[in-house]
């Protein structure tokens, strides 16, 4: 499709917009699909007809995540930016006749709430907007324009500086500067050469990336496309886990009708350059979001990992050089040509530039996912845009960066998020799943869940990981079981240390980070742990 | 003919060989066919048997044990037959806060089955999963493909109770 068209066919869709007196949108996405979403869209679409409305007047449509998952079903009612919450089918009436007319007050969410007004929105500015399943309105959003300009306009190189010049790192959780690595894989000789994107999100309680590709999959692929011309690529994998069936499903749509328009395959956009994406679903195996793992999981192996260097830049899928990114990572990119590096770095704090999509869950009164400019503190993203603790508990910590992130108590929540500062505090950013947990939740459980989490999905491979993680696991479970002695206190830190600085990958290596976070900042606990038994008298 | 241009042969006549044969056929019978084959199998039949599995490594052309390798080492495959329903409990840590040790054990309790089996009389089969990403719901089941939100012991029960299990 050439640029021509491109703009045809967002004019067409910005003309349509505008003649209609409304439109409706349901939110689709998986949480809000749980929750009977697709019902409540029939049941709005009825609603409309009866009451006069035709498809040119009012349109309901699905679109992607709202935000805030915690009230779903979501529903926004545009011009004016509307939101209802907890709506049912039964609601569907009473919200079309207040179309033209004051909104119904007893569904209404508030748009204007800090958990909306506080963010800043660049990989999840189509997020809701759009319906994910239609091409078109991608295109009115200037979607494929960055992908368009870059095949007509620059050089590769010319890619690579902006993208370096953005300041972009990794979204995965190691923060590796993105312009680095691409051209790293630009400058690395043989051919072909490979594009991977890992959606294979695997830390619990993290779904910015499912919320990403379920709202906004042709921005991944754009991503993709845009990495592949930068770093000489003409074959990309997108590695999804099996268990999001609905991001699943709309990649599948994406790909069909990007490739039909000309936006991915053969010729793209009227230039020579050829790229083409496969899917791969993963098997429930965590290991497999380590790069080197996920690239074997590809090959059609186990997803063991293997010792970097050689890192997958230089020999990757199959002994190929290949750029490997996560999914936040590439749908940055879009925005990143259209608005320039420079724009991009301007947001952010000194060394961690642009925003960080974040899921927050737990023990929150806003429960979904947002996005917000790297440096906010932890307090504002708990207390401010996640409304605080419910149920008038009082808030414990935050664990940050999954199973080999960190637990981080209320004096540091000042603390701007950035890389850096999260690492100084025995944290890791990670790929952005934050979870709170109140007073109820016992640091030392939590650690042994981690441990457990660790145990059950250590690869074997090397024996630091499996034998050391079991180690732990035993030794914190007679902590919860409150029989440990000082001398379990004394292994299980040798033990840390051990399975940190032994373990072949990112996975054994941060294994002890919960184990580590709770000693550090909750160590009364474990310590309450040996008084009980040196009480019973059982020593 | 030499024996590796030979057309491997389905086990048996079931149609649902042609569509696991498909799936390596569009991936060039390559071994890098391997995850998304057994993928195509589990779908195909519920679970993944030997039969399954010496066919897959002999298209493929690859070694048994390294089919087998991979089947068992993702958490994703099944080796054994499964019940007629089934029910994924999440065990994400946002569901893990929210009590999802708690509902495994009522299930136990009640089921009598553990995470990983099926009640002996093959009705239902109990799994967790590590998050299906839908954290703001915790605590979160997968009832025969159908994802359940905010579930304790008691609504889960009733569910159960409303697809004909028995309660114990």
């Amino acid at each position: 499709m050439l640029a021509e068209e491109l703009k045809t066919i967002a004019g067409q869709e910005r003309d349509m917009q505008a003649a209609r007196t409304a439109s409706i949108n349901v939110c689709a996405a998986a949480s809000c699909q749980a929750l009977q979403s697709e019902e409540l869209k029939k049941a709005l679409a009825q609603a409309a007809a009866a009451q006069g409305y035709g498809p040119q007047a009012c349109l309901v449509r699905q679109v992607g995540c709202l935000g805030l998952c915690g009230v779903g079903p979501l529903v926004s009612v545009e011009p004016g930016g509307i939101l209802y919450q907890h709506v049912q089918p039964s609601d569907a009436e009473e919200i079309v006749a207040a179309l033209e007319g004051p909104p119904v007050k007893r569904l209404r969410l508030d748009a204007e709430m800090p958990f909306f007004a506080r963010q800043e929105r660049i990989v999840l500015e189509n997020s809701g907007q759009i319906d994910p399943d239609r091409l078109e309105d991608y295109i009115a959003r200037d979607g494929y324009l960055a992908l368009n300009t870059v095949l007509h306009e620059m050089h590769p190189a010319e890619v690579i500086a902006e993208v370096a010049q953005a300041g972009l790192r990794g979204r995965g959780g190691a923060g590796y500067p993105t312009g680095l690595k691409w051209e790293t894989v630009a400058k690395a000789a043989g051919s072909p050469k490979f594009v991977v994107c890992n959606a294979d999100e695997g830390d619990p309680g993290a779904f910015m990336d499912r919320s990403v590709l379920e709202s906004d999959p042709h921005r991944v692929l754009e991503g993709m496309a845009i990495a592949a011309y930068a770093v000489g690529a003409s074959e990309g994998y997108m590695y999804v886990r099996a268990e999001y069936p609905l991001a699943i499903a709309r990649l599948k749509t994406a790909l069909r009708l990007a490739e039909r328009h000309g936006l991915l395959g053969g010729g793209i956009c009227g230039s020579h350059f050829n790229f083409r994406i496969s899917l791969r679903l993963g098997a429930g195996a965590y290991v497999c979001g380590e790069e080197t793992a996920l690239l074997a999981s590809i090959e059609g192996l186990r997803g063991t990992p293997h010792p970097r260097p050689p890192y997958p830049a230089q020999s990757g899928l199959w002994g190929h050089p290949t750029l490997i990114n996560n999914v936040e990572t590439f749908a940055n990119i879009a925005p990143i040509v259209r608005r320039g590096g420079a724009w991009f770095s301007g947001i952010g704090t000194e060394r961690s530039k642009g925003t960080k999509v974040f899921a927050l869950a737990g023990s929150i009164r806003n429960s979904g996912v947002i996005e917000v400019p790297m440096g906010m503190t932890l307090r504002d993203i708990v207390f401010a845009i996640g409304g605080g603790i419910p149920d008038g508990r009082r808030f414990k910590a935050v664990q940050t960066g999954g199973p080999s992130g960190g637990c981080i108590p209320e004096e540091f929540l000042d603390t701007p998020v950035d890389y850096e500062r999260l690492t100084s505090l025995g944290s890791i950013m990670g790929s952005g799943g934050i979870v709170v947990m109140d007073e109820t939740s016992s640091m030392v459980d939590v650690a042994r869940y981690f441990m457990e989490f660790c145990m059950t999905e250590s690869c074997g491979k090397c024996i630091p990981c499996r034998a050391g993680t079991v180690q732990m696991y035993e030794l914190l479970g007679r902590f919860s079981e409150r029989r440990a002695r000082p001398a379990d206190l004394r292994m299980l830190e040798t033990l840390c240390d051990l399975v940190r600085n032994t373990s072949l990958c990112g996975l054994g290596q941060s294994a002890p980070n919960p184990v580590l976070s709770t000693l550090r900042y909750f160590r009364p606990e474990y310590e309450a742990a040996l008084a009980a038994e040196t009480l019973g008298g059982a020593a | 003919m030499p024996a590796y241009l030979q057309k491997i042969q389905p086990p048996s006549d079931d149609k649902r060989w042609n569509i696991v044969a498909a799936t390596m056929k569009t991936l060039g019978n390559r071994p890098s066919a391997l995850i998304e084959a057994l993928h195509t199998l589990q779908q195909s039949f519920g679970y993944l048997d030997k039969a399954g599995l010496t066919f897959v490594a002999a298209v493929l052309r690859m070694p048994l044990s390294q089919v087998y390798g991979a089947a068992t080492f993702y958490h994703y495959f099944t080796l054994k037959p499964q019940g007629e329903h089934s029910c994924v409990v999440c065990t994400g840590t946002a569901c893990y806060i929210k009590g999802a040790n708690a509902l495994l054990q009522s299930l136990e309790t009640h089921e009598g089955v553990k995470p990983g089996q099926t009640t002996p009389d093959g009705r239902l089969s109990v799994s967790t999963a590590r998050c299906f990403g839908t954290c703001g719901l915790a605590l979160v089941a997968v009832m025969d493909g159908q994802m359940a939100s905010y579930v304790t012991p008691e609504t889960l029960q009733q569910h159960l109770e409303g697809i004909g299990i028995h309660v114990g």
